[in-house]
């Protein structure tokens, strides 16, 4: 059960193996991916054809490799472009509403707290077309009454951005709410005591404190927004994110140039993790 | 002569290269209150948990009424344990707490319940038992755990520092509390605390760990009287200390002069100390007499004078510091309770005496 | 300063707002509408429940609805059993850089995209895949052996896509659960199955409960992993969704189906909380 009971060594044996085992499951279809992104040869299956760099660098046909496929380059761009919104817009608004529930005392205060906690159990694809459904509406709306036709309600990037953006930005609020409510108010109270005025105590004191959890709320938001698939499958225009992109392609049919893709978001998302738990050691 | 309860010989436990436990053995005999009490870090966790079975001895035994219990997992040994920080269980309410051992032995229900009726009767609680652990007390919940394991009947109850986590006050009171419950229970209690006041009022006995060895066994007026170390002379209780040189010895007396050139007699209780031995003095407060006059305190063979520096006020407990006109670091006395020295202030000139078998003497550098 | 504090309730409380009404209040409520509009002819509807007819009176509608909660549910349980005894490893029997290495090893499938991890099993499972090709190899196997595009492949991605979300709210949990009150069960006379029962199990219960209401929620929603590796027949609900929206372009009905999974999914969250007690502020917050 735990070290200091003494269990017969079968036992321990046994559960040690079975943790092992339960991370190989987790690493398998990770490690293959990867691995075929190597493999020289039209398809990522065995048998091992020799290794290559062909499905990052080649660049003519069949093997061109990922940095010379403006498709999936523009994609990423897309993504990044998309992640870079909504996690900005989504700090923002969890700051904000972190504050709001922290400081404030206000009627309807729990109701509010729920809601705000509501987008979690709302399944993402619901929330991608509830958001397709009433920005159709608007836009119906406004050229009925003025013959206004507002592209930017139709699916497209601002859609896909707000559609992350909703839900993303619960998980931002809490993220940056249990911080905050670890902070110690006499900070504040120390600095409005030593001449500070209320805005620059939070500047000077509060805002620094939370840098941590509003560095790790960014890069949460950011690779969540990167990693969706399901609310932006419903919102999406012409300019298709990454996730959209491969996805299509996954469905024609696969060859490692979509490994080489899949290896590059492994490496980058395992780099902005580090930087994020970096921040959160200092 | 009836088995001791718990009887522990030669017991060992050594950490990879550091040893936390040397070398230890004591007995406890049927229905006393033992207590370990050192240092944080000296093994006195170390011993009570291979006592509990959490720990298994690098080496020597462990016999509770005669039988070793080494090879006797943690849930079937006959000791139970008092945690810490009591290590109710919070998903479960009083009743369900007190009743969870029985059910493990797999008591019928209603036999279950009587007996946990009949332990919070014991205890002066009995209507908590459809209670929740939060919405308790510390003292109940200190009376709670003791309940819980006394209802399984254990042969020997080990205590970890259970009082540690309570507010002096109730401290206090709990400290009274607890012998009382240890006499009603008939049962031998193992107390470990770090806390001397805890060991002196309650035990019958008090072993002295420092380093992973027993310094000193014995009651608590031998431990405050007669230390036998000069750890437990500076542990147990204040003392004034010196160091010095031996300059003559005549029977039990010697004769010192401390680093700071005071001229100072004291008793080596049998101890082996030659002349010119680097030796340490410990006199306790309340040993030292005070008075207006150098009259007052000719009668003892350890005399000096000086200005009061700092007045201690604590009601019984109140004491001065003097700092002795022949030179050395300041010394403390206790006040008299009859009042006498009520009205001393700062500055004001005393004389201060002890009788040399008040100071107990050590071979330095053992401490 | 009475003045200050207001402003500053308003100008905080204003995104607040905004944002659950634009994007979650409304727009739901506006689906919700949607629903209830019958198309009588081009451009003219009128306002009835034909709609949620067309979808109680359609087996395959009901039939996908059903399968879809009830292997979600499967899938739930089955991380929660496989999940739990990992959790407890990494929270009560690892120490130190073990633990936290094992901890981060958890997290690792996090960072990468749906899309790879599904890939990944598409690569390992199918009929030209890797353990086909190894079966092959080692004799236990004649010729290619298909193993993607069934319901144990949609099993096994959906757990392996979710384990995340149960194995970090029951490390927290467990973690909290102080090492001495399993030791004091065991003083007492617990063995390890009655301690699991009487402590631990209890103690992790709000873990238990928002790990298997996120793992759940996940399932429900999931779109990638029944597509890319369920079968022809293996349908699930939100595939329905979609084609409604983007394919027919019937969005009325897809709007009765996108109302009928989020029922679903708040009627079995708000069971799960009201049968074991807990509130969503508690396990979500």
């Amino acid at each position: 059960m735990i070290p200091t009971i003494p269990q017969s060594r079968l036992i321990r044996a046994t559960y040690g193996a079975y943790v092992a085992l339960f991370f190989l499951y987790l690493a398998l279809p990770l490690a293959v991916v990867a691995i075929f992104a190597f493999n020289d040869s039209q398809f990522p299956s065995l048998p091992w054809e020799g290794f290559t760099w062909d499905w990052f660098f080649g660049d003519e046909r069949p093997k061109i490799g990922v940095f010379h496929e403006r498709p999936i380059l523009r994609a990423i761009g897309t993504s990044a472009f998309v992640g870079l919104c909504v996690s900005l817009l989504s700090v923002a608004v969890g700051t904000s509403n972190a504050f709001l529930f922290n400081r404030y005392d206000f009627r309807g205060k729990g109701v509010f707290y729920v809601l705000m906690l509501l987008p979690l159990v709302i399944p993402g694809i619901v929330l991608g077309i509830s958001i397709l459904v009433f920005s159709s509406t608007v836009a119906n709306a406004a050229w009925n009454v003025m013959e206004w036709d507002i592209m930017a309600l139709r699916p497209g990037l601002l859609l896909v951005i707000l559609g992350q953006f909703s839900f993303i930005t619960t998980i931002s609020t809490l993220v940056i709410a249990t911080r905050l409510q670890k902070f110690d108010r006499s900070l504040e109270e120390a600095a409005l005591n030593l001449g500070a005025g209320r805005l620059t105590a939070v500047r000077t004191v509060t805002i620094p404190f939370l840098m941590p959890a509003l560095i790790g709320a960014f890069v949460v938001a950011f690779l969540m927004s990167f990693e969706n698939f399901n609310t932006t499958l419903m919102l999406v225009g012409s300019d298709a994110p990454l996730t959209i992109a491969m996805f299509d392609r996954l469905k024609e049919g696969s060859t490692p140039l979509l490994n080489a893709v899949s290896l590059l978001l492994m490496v980058g998302s395992s780099l902005l993790a580090l930087v994020m738990i970096a921040f959160q050691r200092k | 002569m009836t088995a001791p309860d718990l009887e522990c010989t030669h017991l060992t436990k050594r950490f990879g290269d550091t040893t936390a436990v040397q070398d230890v053995s004591f007995e406890v005999p049927p229905g006393s209150f033992f207590s370990i009490l050192g240092p944080s870090g000296c093994g006195k966790t170390t011993i009570m948990r291979m006592i509990a079975g959490f720990l298994a001895p690098t080496s020597g035994d462990i016999r509770i009424k005669g039988r070793s219990v080494l090879d006797v997992a943690p849930n079937k040994r006959p000791v139970n344990m008092v945690f810490q920080h009591l290590a109710l269980f919070p998903m479960m309410n009083i009743a369900e707490n007190i009743g969870y051992g029985l059910r493990r032995k797999g008591l019928p229900k209603a036999e279950i319940t009587r007996k946990v009726g009949e332990v919070l009767e014991r205890i002066g609680l009995p209507d908590i038992g459809a209670r929740k652990v939060d919405e308790l007390s510390g003292g109940q919940k200190q009376r709670v755990a003791i309940a819980r394991c006394m209802v399984l009947e254990p042969d020997v109850l080990l205590l970890d520092e259970p009082l540690g986590a309570l507010d002096l006050k109730l401290r206090e009171h709990m400290k009274i509390e607890l012998k009382a419950l240890q006499a009603a229970f008939d049962t031998t209690f193992v107390y470990i605390t770090h806390d001397q006041s805890e060991a002196l009022v309650m035990s019958d006995n008090i072993a002295v760990m420092n380093a992973g060895q027993f310094e000193q066994v014995g009651s608590a007026r031998d431990l405050y009287y007669r230390p036998e170390t000069a750890f437990v002379a500076g542990f147990v209780g204040d003392s004034n200390r010196w160091r010095g040189q031996v300059m003559g010895v005549s029977g039990d007396t010697l004769q010192l002069r401390s680093e700071n050139g005071l001229e100072l007699r004291g008793s080596c209780h049998g101890r082996r100390l030659a002349r010119n031995d680097t030796a340490e003095i410990f006199v306790r407060p309340e040993a030292i007499r005070l008075g207006h006059s150098a009259q007052d305190v000719s009668h003892f063979d350890n005399r000096l004078s000086g200005e009061v520096t700092s007045l201690l006020f604590n009601g019984a407990a109140s004491r001065i510091l003097m700092r002795p006109e022949s030179g050395g670091e300041e010394i403390e006395v206790t006040l008299p309770q009859s009042g006498e020295f009520a009205h001393l202030d700062r500055g004001a000139q005393v004389h201060i005496g002890w009788s040399s078998d008040q100071g107990s003497c050590f071979a330095a550098g053992t401490a | 300063m009475q003045a200050a504090h207001r402003l500053g309730f308003v100008l905080l409380l204003t995104p607040l707002v905004l944002w659950l009404a634009l994007l979650i209040i409304i727009p739901h409520i506006d689906m919700f509408f949607v629903s209830l509009r019958e198309r009588v002819g081009v451009g003219e509807y009128e306002t009835s429940l034909a709609n949620y007819r067309t979808f109680l009176e359609e087996p395959l509608y009901l039939m996908t609805f059903a399968r879809t909660a009830v292997m979600s549910v499967l899938a739930t349980a089955l991380t929660l059993l496989i999940g739990f005894p990992v959790a407890y490893y990494i929270a009560k029997i690892a120490r130190g850089r073990v633990r936290s290495a094992l901890f981060l090893l958890c997290l690792v499938p996090f960072w990468v995209s749906e899309l790879v991890r599904t890939f990944g099993w598409m690569i390992l499972l199918r009929e030209t895949g890797v353990f086909s090709s190894l079966l092959q190899w080692a004799g236990l196997a004649q010729g290619p052996v298909e193993m993607l595009y069934n319901d144990a492949a949609i099993m096994v991605g959906l757990v392996y896509t979710s384990m995340l979300f149960m194995v970090v709210p029951l490390v927290t949990t467990l973690d909290s659960l102080d090492d001495a009150v399993i030791e004091a069960g065991y003083d007492l006379g617990g063995s390890g199955p009655s301690i699991l029962r009487e402590i631990v199990i209890p103690h992790a219960m709000p873990g238990i409960v928002s790990g298997s209401i996120v793992v759940f929620m996940l399932s429900l929603g999931n779109y990638l992993t029944p597509i890319m590796l369920g079968g022809k027949d293996s349908l699930w609900f939100t595939e329905l969704i979609y084609s409604q929206f983007i394919v027919r372009f019937n969005w009325e009905l897809g709007a009765v189906f996108g109302f009928m999974l989020l029922i679903l999914s708040s009627v079995i969250v708000w069971g799960t909380l009201r049968l074991t007690g807990q509130t969503l502020e508690k396990t979500m917050g």
